[in-house]
């Protein structure tokens, strides 16, 4: 008791065993939900500010396909992946492809972004209500193994271990497939690459559904962690994954994963380290210094363009 | 014989809205043999008319309202209106939910019993969502456009504080039925409350827990952005202190946090004989369901938002041994006999959910605010600022008023005075905890006082 009230002295705690679990954990769904955003913003180079509600939608979609549709867990993941791509490329086909064409400054592409945002969380409203949605209880293992150090949940591997499949599948599409080539081009320049006979407008349609489908598998997975799903659950995990892109640097696939663990981290040891009350001021202060000291963040390169 | 056709024609007539093919017209023999069926009819409709007299006789009177200390007025407008704002979207729709629904319930029950005499009282609802300025906005609305004579609401403490002043200034009754944190009815002598303050319903909680488990040593958790849970930390920060009771540490979250496994973590780590949760229902689920997915099976005392069916629907076997003070418990072993009517009435209304006391403290506020109404009698030609006045003194005057609450009284800053419940959670449902560790609790440790 002595030592651990010396807040430095209380990391080293034999909490902090679990404390790492809890960190890496959240990390892992932080990272999924940032990848989206980052997928989008280095494509296009807009903030798509509806990718919450896309990720909202991909819950409830995961949430509906396994009360009322009675299919597994495992095969409403993929079918909220597909769902919530879906909805991702009619949220490209609407709220940002006219602009496109007329070649309408970014900003007015992010303020279409917003409205397309509330508009869906608003017919969540309308379909699912207020009132916070669960699983049935005792659908998600959340036993803890018996007989570990620590305490994991089989649920909470199932989330990691989806999570980094996901990135890294991606990962793999972007850096070594010939679509990725294609993506990295028009991210670099729209009119060189279809100079050179990329077809823009599909890779368009390509990078949102691959970004829903991330926000999709996030939403599932978030929900089954976390078990309460309303039709604003996007807005808290909105603003952490605006922070995690901006710290991992702006459109930085890499740069994502790496932000979400940090930001996680940043957030249990702060609790950790016994200033529960100050988390979200440590996180938000890191980001005030990346921004100033390092703006292309964490991982970027200064010049180079993204994806 | 004319009259006789006409009859079976009025028959016939009737029968073809009931069948496909058109039924030929009547003869008179035919006639003969219906028309005893024709008497039969009579016969019974007299009966069922009467029976359903019988029937609206019984239901005229409920066990809710001073009907004889007030005479029923005959002067008063021909619709009443008064407004209620709650919390209908967002996280706290969990409260507001339920609270609108009693509020209709128990209007349903005033205009058909005629409790007003002649005139209907009529609530209209506005949606705060949890949210400050929304309870602004919606307070607005109902006292300077809508000018209704009194407001129910709203949902939150937090609202509370931002909403009541504009009924203050305005001369409006507000009648909070959830607000429970402190300084409340500081805010003016139109701010009005039937819920427990959490300083009345703690200090027992806790005291009574102390005597059945034997608490030395506790965790303390709240939301750190919220009225209400913060004033119920600061009492229980007090209580603990009072009695002696070891903080071991104390963690914060936000309001829409859902991952609370760092800071549990941290409380459970420290080897606790308790926890001590001040949330609202949504956190307070997902608290109950990580602490226990962290391993702890200890008892955990909780807050007021703690104390709501929904909880324990969601969280199953793990809120077991959750401890929470209340004002009213659906499994009160003592309920007053006006609380049993309102949940039969309740749950007859609204099929398959059952009252919690946000819902009880909403109906016995509605019930409250009518009884303003038919007390102060006010003129139907009166201003509105009379008629507002004389609604705010006549609720000022209620005594010993018989409500799902049990026996009702407002103190002199218009707190509500009756007896609070301890209860545990046991087998799945809130019971009194002096029932479920009975044997250990004296009756000196039921939290009257």
């Amino acid at each position: 008791m002595a030592l651990s009230a010396i807040p430095i002295f209380y990391v080293f705690d034999m909490n902090i065993t679990q404390q790492i679990v809890n960190a890496i954990w959240l990390g892992g769904v932080y990272s999924l939900f940032a990848l989206g955003y980052a997928l989008v913003f280095s494509v296009l180079g807009v903030l798509n500010l509806a990718h919450s509600a896309v990720f909202m939608w991909g819950a409830f979609i995961g949430l509906v396909a396994v009360t009322q549709l009675n299919i597994s867990v495992w095969l409403a993941i993929p079918l909220a992946m597909l769902g919530a791509g879906i909805i991702s490329v009619l949220l490209d086909i609407v709220a940002f492809a006219p602009l496109r064409r007329r070649n309408a400054p970014r900003m007015s592409q992010l303020i279409s972004s917003i409205g397309a945002s509330i508009l869906l969380v608003n017919f969540a409203q309308l379909v699912f209500g207020t009132q916070p949605r669960r699983f049935a209880l005792g659908s998600i293992p959340t036993e803890p193994f018996a007989g570990w150090p620590v305490r994991v949940t089989p649920i909470q591997i199932i989330i990691l271990l989806v999570s980094v499949i996901l990135m890294a599948l991606l990962q793999y599409l972007v850096m070594r497939r010939r679509v990725g080539q294609a993506m990295r081009a028009v991210a670099f320049n729209q009119q060189v690459a279809s100079l050179l006979g990329v077809n823009v407008g599909g890779i368009f349609r390509l990078t949102f559904f691959l970004a829903g489908a991330l926000a999709g598998a996030a939403g599932v997975l978030y929900g089954l962690a976390y078990n309460t799903m309303t039709p604003f659950m996007g807005d808290a995990v909105a603003l952490k994954g605006l922070t995690v892109i901006v710290l991992g640097g702006l459109g930085n696939i890499q740069g994502a994963v790496v932000g979400g663990f940090v930001v996680a981290a940043l957030e249990v040891f702060s609790i950790a380290a016994g200033s529960s009350n100050y988390r979200e001021a440590i996180v938000f202060t890191l980001l005030f210094f990346i921004l100033l000291f390092r703006p292309q963040g964490l991982v970027g390169q200064a010049t180079q363009t993204r994806a | 014989m004319i009259e006789r056709r006409y009859f079976c024609h009025l028959y016939r007539y009737a029968l073809n809205f009931m069948v496909a093919n058109p039924v030929p017209l009547c003869n008179e023999r035919e006639f003969k043999m219906k028309r005893n069926v024709m008497a039969l009819i009579s016969v019974l409709i007299v009966f069922v008319l009467a029976f359903s007299t019988t029937l609206a006789q019984d239901s005229e009177q409920p066990l809710v309202g001073s009907w004889d200390e007030c005479p029923t007025p005959e002067n008063l407008p021909e619709t009443v209106t008064i407004g209620a704002v709650f919390g209908l979207s967002e996280a706290v729709a969990v409260y507001g939910t339920s609270q609108k629904q009693a509020v209709e319930l128990a209007v349903e029950e005033i205009n058909t019993s005629g409790y007003l005499g002649a005139s209907t009282l009529q609530v209209i609802f506005e949606d705060s969502a949890g949210n400050r300025d929304q309870a602004i906005a919606a307070m607005t609305k109902l006292v300077e456009e809508d000018n209704v004579l009194a407001v129910i609401g709203p949902t939150l403490s937090a609202e509370a504080f931002a909403a009541d002043p504009i009924a203050q200034e305005n001369g409006t009754v507000v009648m909070g039925v959830s607000n429970t944190a402190i300084g409340l009815t500081d805010m003016g002598d139109y701010v009005f409350r039937d819920s427990l303050p959490e300083a009345a319903v703690i200090p027992g909680t806790i005291a009574q827990a102390r005597e059945t488990l034997g608490l030395t040593k506790v965790g303390l958790l709240y939301g750190n952005d919220d009225d209400f849970t913060v004033s119920g930390y600061e009492v229980f920060k007090q209580t603990l202190q009072d009695s002696v009771i070891e903080i071991l540490g104390e963690e914060t979250f936000a309001k829409g946090d859902v991952d609370f496994n760092a800071q549990l973590t941290n409380l459970i780590g420290a080897n606790p004989d308790a926890l001590v949760v001040s949330a609202l229902a949504a956190e307070a689920t997902q608290i109950i369901l990580q602490a226990r997915s962290l391993g702890y099976t200890g008892p955990i005392i909780g807050g007021n938002g703690f104390n709501s069916p929904a909880v324990l629907k969601d969280t199953g076997a793990a809120s077991e041994g959750l401890i929470v003070g209340g004002a009213w418990n659906y499994g009160n072993p003592n309920p007053s006999e006006s609380s049993v009517r309102f949940v039969e009435l309740y749950e007859a209304r609204y099929e398959d959910q059952s009252p919690d006391q946000f819902a009880a403290q909403a109906y016995t506020g509605a019930w409250l605010t009518a009884t303003a109404i038919r007390c102060g009698n006010f003129a139907a030609d009166a201003d509105v600022a009379t008629q507002r006045t004389a609604l705010r003194d006549a609720l000022a005057a209620i005594k010993d008023f018989d409500s799902p609450l049990g026996v009702f009284s407002f103190d002199e800053n218009r707190n509500p005075i009756h007896d609070p419940i301890a209860q545990i959670v046991s087998e799945g449902k809130f019971k009194p905890l002096a029932v479920v560790l009975g044997a250990q609790a004296t009756p000196e440790a039921t939290p009257a006082s």
